[in-house]
């Protein structure tokens, strides 16, 4: 039995290659590894398995999972169950995309050249900026680099984040701000939205930039135009992170006065996938683009005239800069982008308003039905897209422990990032849910509570 | 001549009213929009999203794909980057839906296959690398580094030092000293030897008590095993610095020796080099992070961890001295369970066979083109090695980039080009283990054939490609008079 599939070369092969070098054996090969550094030993991991039993292997483990296909659930807070078409699977399936680089040899790679070139602008017409990079890790990485370089833009070194703000971006951009020495300062909650007193008494001079998100954590809508306005009367940057899919119904930030927009893509064409590999959008105006990080694509010509896109504005990048670079990323989602622009494409649009409408009316429904439930209230009452938060009257966790043997998933318990709303449930609404699911939820909490 | 046309954007073939997409109607009562969003919120103008059927969509980027070259489609010998064969299975194993479609905030009692699978998978890596323990969160190898610098970074700061450099080897890859500047530090790049390892007396020169860490890549981006590596930690250590192991070359050394091992504090690894991930193209990667005793309590939180006694997978989000998050929910888990999958069919004589095979076809292979090419530093290679073309350009104006377009011409992708920067005219080419005998010949007979054809006609190299859709780009105009997106 061959157990190394992967492995070609044959024994007659390998014993005429040792020949040409005139050596003996492999371990001659391994003669420049001291001794002391020396493993001397078997890895101590287990054993390989053929084709067949890590299969059986891996739906054993996956089989411990409550998958979301066999679920009807709510859950969204940063990661979306979004129906993807089955074209979005067939493009990215494709090996000459997912086998291949990062496209540094044009010539050979204007596929995946032209489909980021694709990508930047989908996530500028969806966001209403001027230029997109190549994407970044996630939205909350992106969120943290969109703070980088409004420090490096007004060379301050202070950014005000809302606690509106998703909770693992504003982990993320603790950590990230922490690097460069930057303070984070957050803004209060009034009724699911920033506080504008709170955002006015700690706005000045001294602010790099003001981060929000739209919608935000509890699905709520800021008011960017007064935010961006108090932002830059600071001459600081206004930052925006977005859900991409509410970009089919809600005025774009660019229209707002946004000077970097942001937010996670997953929702477009990705699985949630337990968190990842995401995509992170991150797009400005004009007036940043050589302070945009990770890569960019470029349109030119070849050398005979055709049009034709390349990897381009590397001054900015680590492999020039090197310890001058403002951020040392060097790869995109290239593959979550393409799923990306396949979506957004496959949607068009029409589509892109259609399936955002699809979310507002069936989250609206979902709300007006579980707020009637006796012990269910409303925590905001706040316009929202297709995310809303409810408090109810038990523990969130040992409810949705119930939810789940009618096949619920429920919503996000706020109460464990925000102790304020202890008893509080985040619930999203997408277009796979059916008014069937919606009821058997109200019902469920009414038999439960 | 090429007969290619320009190739038309997605937007170009929009037509109005065309759709592509399926929905259900709407199953509840609608209200009217405006009576739910304020007015000014309404976006008024659509994004101008193109408007096609599903089969022109499809037939667009077949196309596109087909103007992109994979490991699939042939060898992809670039250095550094070990572009090894993406097994099937393993895309197979990340699609079942008990992994692709689990939500991350899901309770832990719901995903609890999910956390052991990333729970193993932190102990084989930490057994792979002789580290006592790993994160899974980092998304890239750069992300990596910069999680194990700010580890770094917080390790000191405990213990009340304020260290503010970092070192890294001028053979360093750029994204080393741009790490250490994200992280907070200054770089101080200390030189190689003329064995292509670090210059001892230049690295005692540089080391003190400001010394934070020095990053190193073992073997080195030349190809070499750092010999010295003892003494260089010893160094290290001796002014309360640590050590880093940019895990980029790891494929090198598996079941050999471990970074741990070596003396090394934090290491990272590029799944999608050594562990079979794809590169998707530029990206996702997954970039874990193992770290010594010492540094448990910097790692980013939360942690997954075995609870024994009650036979249990969980995020341990109680780590006061963590760094925080480095990046969103648990790293990028799809790519992880690719890796397990490899690491599963692997077992340990399988990956050290893939290092054995590795550094056999690299030595194969710099044999065999060392007449025909200058060979900076004659001794045994690891999983690659680096070559100069420098007596090309010196001798007939043929520069190393035209050798590396002319290969295009023989259906292979380049090797990795000007980079070490401390080799003139550098060309760096990783075979990996999946290659077979007969794909490196084919290689190695086409850089002979461009070495002849560099002496004898040098035109021929100097103006190629000549077989590919688009000739060599005019990347000065691209970025002088950047066009970044399409102009409706």
């Amino acid at each position: 039995m061959n157990k190394f599939s992967y492995l070609p070369t044959t024994e007659a092969e390998r014993n005429e290659m040792l020949k040409f070098l005139g050596v003996n054996s492999v371990e001659d090969l391994f003669t420049d590894i001291p001794e002391k550094a020396r493993l001397g030993r078997d890895l101590n991991i287990p054993k390989a398995l053929s084709e067949i039993e890590l299969t059986r292997y891996f739906n054993q483990l996956a089989g411990k999972n409550k998958n979301l296909d066999d679920h009807i659930s709510f859950l969204g807070a940063g990661a979306y169950q979004h129906y993807i078409p089955a074209v979005v699977d067939a493009i990215v399936s494709r090996s000459e995309f997912y086998t291949a680089y990062t496209p540094y040899q044009p010539e050979i790679s204007q596929g995946m050249l032209q489909a980021i070139f694709e990508y930047q602008t989908v996530v500028c017409e969806l966001t209403g900026m001027d230029v997109s990079n190549a994407s970044m890790y996630d939205g909350p990485t992106a969120f943290g680099e969109a703070a980088f370089i409004a420090c490096a833009a007004t060379r301050r070194s202070k950014v005000l984040v809302a606690r509106s703000v998703n909770p693992e971006y504003r982990n993320v951009l603790q950590t990230y701000g922490y690097g460069q020495d930057i303070e984070v300062v957050e803004i209060g909650i009034e009724n699911g939205v920033i506080d504008m007193n709170d955002l006015e008494s700690k706005l000045d001079d001294t602010v790099a930039g003001v981060l929000v998100q739209y919608p935000n954590f509890f699905g709520g809508i800021e008011d960017l135009q007064k935010i961006g306005e108090l932002a830059h009367a600071q001459k600081a940057l206004f930052v925006v992170s977005v859900n991409p899919i509410a970009m089919g119904l809600l005025e774009a930030p660019g229209h707002f006065g946004a000077d970097i927009v942001v937010g996670e893509g997953q929702s477009l064409g990705n699985s949630v996938s337990f968190g990842g590999p995401y995509l992170g959008m991150l797009a400005v105006k004009k007036e940043q683009v050589r302070r945009i990080p990770g890569r960019v694509v470029g349109q030119t010509t070849d050398l005979d005239g055709r049009r034709a896109f390349v990897l381009t504005l590397q001054a900015r990048e680590q492999h020039i800069r090197r310890e001058k670079a403002s951020s040392n990323i060097c790869s995109n989602q290239a593959l979550n982008a393409l799923a990306a622009t396949v979506y957004a494409s496959y949607m068009g649009k029409k589509g892109m308003q259609d399936v955002a409408k699809l979310n507002l009316q069936k989250a609206h429904y979902a709300f007006n039905r579980l707020t009637a439930v006796p012990k269910v209230k409303a925590l905001f009452n706040t316009p929202f897209f297709n995310e809303f938060a409810i408090r109810i009257e038990g523990d969130v966790a040992e409810v949705n422990k119930k939810l789940l043997d009618a096949g619920i998933i429920g919503g996000y318990d706020i109460g464990s990032a925000y102790p304020e709303y202890k008893g509080a449930m985040l619930i999203c609404v997408t277009e796979l849910r059916t008014k069937e699911d919606i009821d058997l939820l109200a019902e469920r909490l009414e038999a439960i509570l | 001549m090429r007969q290619e046309q320009d190739k038309a954007l997605i937007f170009e073939l929009s037509v109005e009213g065309r759709v592509a997409y399926s929905l259900p109607e709407l199953d509840v009562p609608e209200i009217a929009v405006d009576e739910l969003i304020p007015s000014a919120y309404i976006r008024k103008e659509p994004a101008r999203l193109p408007e096609m059927s599903e089969l022109d969509l499809i037939r667009h980027y077949t196309e596109l794909s087909k103007r992109n070259h994979g490991i699939d489609d042939g060898f992809y010998p670039l250095g550094s980057c070990t572009m090894k064969y993406n097994p099937k299975r393993n895309e197979r194993m990340a699609r079942i839906p008990g992994f692709a479609q689990i939500h991350p905030l899901q309770p832990e009692e719901q995903v609890q296959g999910a956390l052991e699978l990333m729970y193993n998978l932190q102990v084989e890596l930490a057994e792979i690398t002789g580290m006592d323990e790993v994160s899974l969160q980092p998304a890239a190898g750069a992300h990596g580094e910069w999680t194990g610098l700010m580890m770094i970074r917080a390790y000191h700061e405990a213990r009340g030092e304020k260290r503010t450099t970092v070192i890294v080897p001028d053979s360093a890859h750029g994204t080393n000293p741009a790490s250490a500047t994200v992280a907070g530090y200054r770089t101080v790049t200390v030189k190689s030897n003329e064995r292509g390892g670090v210059d001892l007396e230049a690295l005692r020169a540089v080391v003190n008590e400001d010394t934070a860490a020095l990053m190193l890549t073992n073997p080195s981006t030349l190809g070499l095993f750092e010999d010295q590596i003892v003494e260089i930690a010893e160094i290290v250590h001796e002014a309360g610095g640590l050590l880093y192991y940019d895990g980029a070359n790891a494929n090198a050394i598996l079941g050999y020796a471990r970074p741990g091992d070596m003396g090394f504090d934090v290491v990272h690894l590029n799944l999608h080099k050594t562990f079979t991930t794809p590169h998707g193209g530029g990206g996702p990667g997954s970039g874990p992070v193992g770290v010594k005793k010492m540094l448990i309590p910097h790692l980013p939180k939360p942690r997954v961890e075995y609870d024994e006694a009650n036979d249990r997978y969980t995020l341990n989000w109680d780590r006061p001295q963590s760094i925080g998050k480095v990046k969103g929910f648990w790293g990028n888990f799809g790519i992880n369970v690719r890796a397990y999958s490899y690491i599963r069919t692997m077992g340990p004589d399988g990956l050290k066979q893939v290092t054995e095979n590795a550094v056999l076809n690299a030595n194969y292979m710099m044999r065999r083109l060392e007449p025909h090419y200058d060979l900076p530093y004659n001794q045994i290679c690891k999983h690659e090695f680096v070559l100069t073309g420098r007596r090309y350009k010196k001798e007939f104006g043929v520069k190393t980039l035209d050798i590396a377009k002319r290969l295009l011409d023989f259906g292979v992708h380049p090797p990795t080009i000007y980079f070490p920067l401390n080799v003139e005219e550098a060309i760096m080419i990783e075979p990996t283990e999946t290659e077979n005998k007969q794909t490196l010949d084919h290689f190695c007979d086409a850089m002979i054939q461009i070495a002849k054809e560099a002496e004898e006609n040098p035109e021929q190299v100097k103006n190629a490609p000549h077989t590919t859709k688009v000739n060599r780009l005019d990347e000065t105009t691209a970025a002088r008079n950047p066009v970044l997106r399409f102009e409706f």
